[in-house]
């Protein structure tokens, strides 16, 4: 039977401030209309508020915090893609979902639609802390110390209008895992923060200046063991620091990874150690209401105890064995449902399919619902009893593609088809690999690969950090796309390596499919991967299959 | 001309007689001008003496001037505390809970933003001290 919902809800306060909130934005909206406010002082209160003005409409970005979704939340979004917008969404690489044809008239609305399920767009974009991700196994993995988003929610709850820190240099960006192995990508953002254990007690490893965009870089840890107590008094100082020191002179200069590297670690370190000290004097605790308030919405839900009877299909177990994690019980299994169905947009699903996500979630994962970075929904808490009924289910809304994790689960940004930055097209490379690598069987045999692609420098599709990293740029008046090699978002955390010149946008598929065969041909056998061969043998036989004699000459 | 606003709505400039110095040229005068490129640390020998801070916003969007307030009542600094700038209706609540007294906004721009508007600037939420004990 369906157990008692366990979810971190949220309170009267914040159901009272997210109305006020949506008040203040339509008196925004209204003076930005009878002129009392420039379009140049709107834009960054549109912009805390996740409307963007993109290609040919605005975009609304809605914030899902540490990717957590209930039943009710996903049939809003469901309600609302149908009502406001067209019959679908866009699942992001930071966990949200974006919008991409509201009216501004309608904005308002929505955010009051969002509002009545505990929802809203506050902070996902403009120069504030952005919305907190988290692992998307948070509450399922068998490996965590603790449920990583009670510190997320904490987060949240404390960068929300805060006072000081909204008006920053840039974009701050902060994720947290509670995991060695590391699916929250800390490495890679403003500040990761990794909870972990010493001598029996439990705190944070803190990871500051990594980030992707035109100046990818691997985070450094400012801090390997931090108490748990201390974490915001630790996060005012960081966030102090770059408040004060952060460059403000060039947009492409301001975020923390340029201070982190202009002003080196070391002397960082010592400012936010010296500040710190001051905070953690000044700075009182966490009311320990409201901390038990938090931690009690993170609770494990009732596990049901009952038998496996049920033996899988080939086609259920080809499923189970891609598309599903080990859970902290073993009669239980964690399920990612790809939205990379071949011919698809890596992270758009339709309100038909969110609906039945809902339905799956609230009668077979204790109403829970992720989204993950990697654009994909996660249903965290599956019995395995219950893995045959789920598996029918998705099949018949479209949304059982067992490829997670293998060639054709890509990461795209919106590329040229929808962003206003975008110098190339990044989806349809995506679902022409997709195509080229149709078979199921042939993609188990290749293996794990994450291909990610971007359509720009800012790099949203995450290229740097793609096994194989695709970047779209234009060169005199056409698309070039450029490939990387050996990037990882993990623990292991690498940059990829540029292969060499870029290809036409008719020659990048094939190209893939070079570099594919050369793996397969030089693997030791099936069980070493993709990134595994490359870091054996070096960029040399991947290079030689993609340029051949030409590379010689090209380069 | 400039109009001081508080909380209460525009109000009187009750520091229009106290002339402001530069910290270089700070001496023993009472009313100090603090650059937002300043290290308010260095400010610190000198608390006793001010009754008068002004940090100037250049833009909106610099919000520098926050983490100087915070900073110096922080030290202790329990003397007026005055923005003056370009600061937008939406960021008069972050300036009060940052520590400032006051903001001192052009003509022009109190022009544009009548009384009414600072007046219904929402103060009844925040999540930071929520979060907090005590």
């Amino acid at each position: 039977m369906e157990s008692k919902l366990i979810m971190y809800e949220y309170t009267d306060f914040d159901e009272a401030f997210l109305r006020d909130r949506i008040t203040e934005f339509r008196s925004q909206i209204a003076r930005r209309l009878d002129g009392s406010l420039t379009e140049e002082e709107f834009k960054p209160l549109r912009l805390m508020n996740g409307l963007y003005l993109q290609l040919h409409a605005y975009m609304l970005r809605v914030a899902i915090p540490y990717g957590t979704l209930n039943s009710r939340q996903m049939r809003q979004l469901a309600e609302i893609a149908e009502r406001f917008d067209k019959g679908y969404g866009h699942f992001t690489t930071r966990q949200n979902i974006q919008f991409n044809w509201p009216k501004l008239s309608d904005v308002p609305d929505i955010l009051t639609a969002l509002a009545d399920v505990g929802m809203h767009a506050i902070q996902t974009s403009g120069n504030c802390i952005r919305n907190v991700t988290a692992d998307h196994f948070a509450g399922a993995a068998a490996d965590e110390v603790e449920d990583p988003r009670i510190t997320a929610e904490i987060i949240r709850q404390w960068s929300t209008d805060h006072p000081e820190f909204t008006y920053l240099p840039r974009k701050f960006k902060v994720a947290v895992t509670a995991s060695d192995t590391d699916r929250a990508v800390i490495r890679f953002h403003d500040i990761g923060l990794r909870l972990r254990r010493q001598d029996g007690e439990i705190g944070y490893e803190v990871v500051i200046g990594g980030g992707l965009g035109r100046t990818p870089m691997i985070g450094k840890v400012v801090r390997e063991f931090l108490p748990k107590r201390d974490l915001l008094a630790y996060l005012e100082a960081i966030l102090r620091t770059y408040n004060l020191s952060g460059r403000r002179d060039n947009k492409f200069k301001a975020r923390i990874k340029i201070l982190v590297h202009e002003t080196g670690l070391e002397d960082l370190r010592t400012r936010i150690e010296a500040n710190f000290v001051q905070q953690k004097r000044l700075l009182p605790d966490l009311d320990p209401v409201k901390l038990a308030q938090i931690e009690a919405g993170f609770r494990p839900p009732a596990f049901a105890d009952k038998p496996v009877t049920r033996t899988l299909s080939p086609a259920m177990r080809a499923f189970a064995d891609i598309n599903t994690a080990p859970h902290k019980r073993a009669d239980h299994v964690i399920v990612t449902v790809s939205t990379k169905a071949v011919g698809s947009t890596p992270g758009d699903v339709t309100s038909a399919q969110m609906r039945v996500l809902a339905d799956i979630a609230l009668r077979y994962s204790h109403d829970e619902l992720r989204i993950s970075h990697e654009q994909n929904v996660v249903l965290p808490h599956v019995h395995r009893a219950d893995l045959p009924a789920v598996y029918d289910a998705l099949r018949d809304a479209g949304l059982a593609t067992a490829n997670v994790g293998l060639v054709s689960d890509i990461i795209a940004c919106p590329g040229m088809d929808y962003c206003a930055l975008a110098t190339a097209r990044s989806i349809p490379v995506a679902q022409d690999i997709a195509r080229a690598f149709a078979d199921i069987d042939a993609q188990r045999d290749i293996g794990p690969l994450k291909i990610k692609i971007s359509g720009c420098i800012n790099a949203c599709g995450h290229h740097h950090v793609g096994h194989i990293g695709i970047l779209g740029l234009e060169k005199s008046g056409v698309e070039s796309y450029q490939i990387t090699l050996g990037g990882d978002g993990t623990e292991a955390a690498e940059i990829g390596s540029r292969a060499g010149p870029g290809f036409a946008h008719d020659e990048i598929v094939p190209a893939i499919e070079r570099l594919i065969v050369a793996y397969l041909d030089h693997r030791l056998d099936r069980s070493e991967t993709f990134l595994e061969t490359y870091r054996r043998l070096g960029a040399a036989p991947m290079k030689a299959a993609l340029y051949g004699g030409a590379h010689d000459k090209a380069a | 001309m400039s109009t001081v606003v508080d909380k209460t709505g525009f109000v009187p400039d009750l520091w229009q007689d106290s002339p402001l110095h530069t910290y270089e040229e700070l001496g023993d005068a009472s009313a100090l001008l603090l650059t937002a490129d300043m290290d308010p640390e260095l400010i610190g020998p000198h608390l006793e003496q001010l009754s008068l801070i002004v940090i100037p916003f250049g833009s909106s969007t610099d919000g520098r001037g926050f983490s100087l307030a915070r900073t110096l009542r922080e030290m202790g600094f329990s003397g007026h505390l005055r923005a003056r700038g370009h600061i937008l209706v939406d960021q008069a609540r972050a300036a009060y809970r940052c520590g400032f007294d006051d903001i001192e906004i052009e003509d022009p721009q109190a022009a544009r933003n009548p009384e009414a508007q600072w007046r219904s600037v929402s103060q009844r939420f925040d999540y930071r001290n929520d979060l907090l004990a005590g």
